[in-house]
């Protein structure tokens, strides 16, 4: 939830950044946004990664390996995109807030196992596409301006979507 | 029934016949109604639209247009195809009947063959 709630706060702190200056100067730049979707894909890799190695309960850990497997591919394709384009993602405070909270929730939860590491992460994953989610429909798709970019982030979409989903009724059947 | 996997087969440009959905029945298809094959496409984490017309002996062709793994499991098991990034595989049904299926990895993604006689 942590996780969850330092990206919501980051994409509200980027996106209104500028604010004072410019509502254009506010918009993320296509290095940005393609920084910000990889970073959130590799955090979500590294939590799946987590939970592949510390729960035992079939369901999770299938889950899991589903994030693993879709995010890293989603990813790669991110990767080879910004290399056709010859774009450098750029570093940047939202990216920078996400790593700083996911390292948090990893180590928060690294100290739970069995049941309680389950919950933990699932609920996690709940909130967490929710908000990425929500980030790319309000922010990082609108403000895309390369059509490949754009439509690979509408891609991640779906999938997001359909995770967001899966985590939900896992998170119920743990329950 | 799990269908051998396709991917390198289909880089490589060769056809891979795959599942028989059950034994095959001792009477073939009518000749007035000849086996057709049907393609079901999978793009944006959806199955495209299934034929409604599906009868004993037609195939389904299925594309898996997404840069994710997917699969068309039965729920009944009468087929099980992994389908990676870019593959075409093949599942014939020999018997009617209705067939609910889902992605194995999408929980989301689901739908229903309906097999006549």
């Amino acid at each position: 939830m942590l996780k969850a709630i330092g990206f919501a706060a980051a994409i509200t702190l980027a996106a209104s950044a500028a604010s004072a200056a410019s509502a254009q100067a506010a918009k993320p730049t296509d290095a940005q946004i393609a920084h910000i979707a990889y970073t959130a894909g590799v955090l979500d890799v590294a939590a799946g990664k987590q939970a592949l190695a510390k729960s035992q309960d079939k369901a999770v850990r299938d889950f899991a390996a589903e994030m693993v497997r879709d995010h890293t591919a989603v990813n790669d394709q991110a990767l080879a995109l910004v290399k056709k384009l010859g774009v450098t993602p750029q570093d940047n405070p939202t990216s920078q807030g996400l790593s700083r909270d996911a390292a948090a929730k990893l180590a928060s939860d690294a100290k739970l196992s069995g049941k309680a590491f389950d919950k933990a992460y699932v609920d996690n994953e709940v909130a967490y596409h929710k908000t990425v989610n929500g980030a790319l429909s309000t922010v990082l798709i609108p403000d895309a301006q390369n059509a490949e970019l754009k439509s690979l982030l509408q891609t991640g979409l779906k999938l997001f979507t359909e995770h967001q989903a899966h985590a939900k009724h896992l998170a119920m059947s743990l329950k | 029934m799990k269908t051998r996997d396709p991917w390198f087969a289909g880089l490589a440009g060769a056809a891979l016949v795959a599942v028989a959905v059950s034994a095959p029945v001792a009477k073939p298809a009518s000749k007035a109604t000849p086996a057709a094959t049907y393609t079901v496409t999978l793009k944006d984490m959806k199955f495209g639209p299934l034929p409604a017309t599906l009868r004993a002996g037609d195939t389904i062709e299925w594309v898996n247009s997404d840069i994710f793994l997917h699969s068309a499991s039965a729920r009944d098991k009468a087929f099980d195809v992994e389908l990676k990034p870019g593959a075409h595989l093949w599942t014939t049904f020999h018997r009617a009947g209705a067939y609910p299926f889902a992605c194995r990895y999408h929980p989301g993604m689901t739908g229903t063959l309906v097999v006549a006689k």
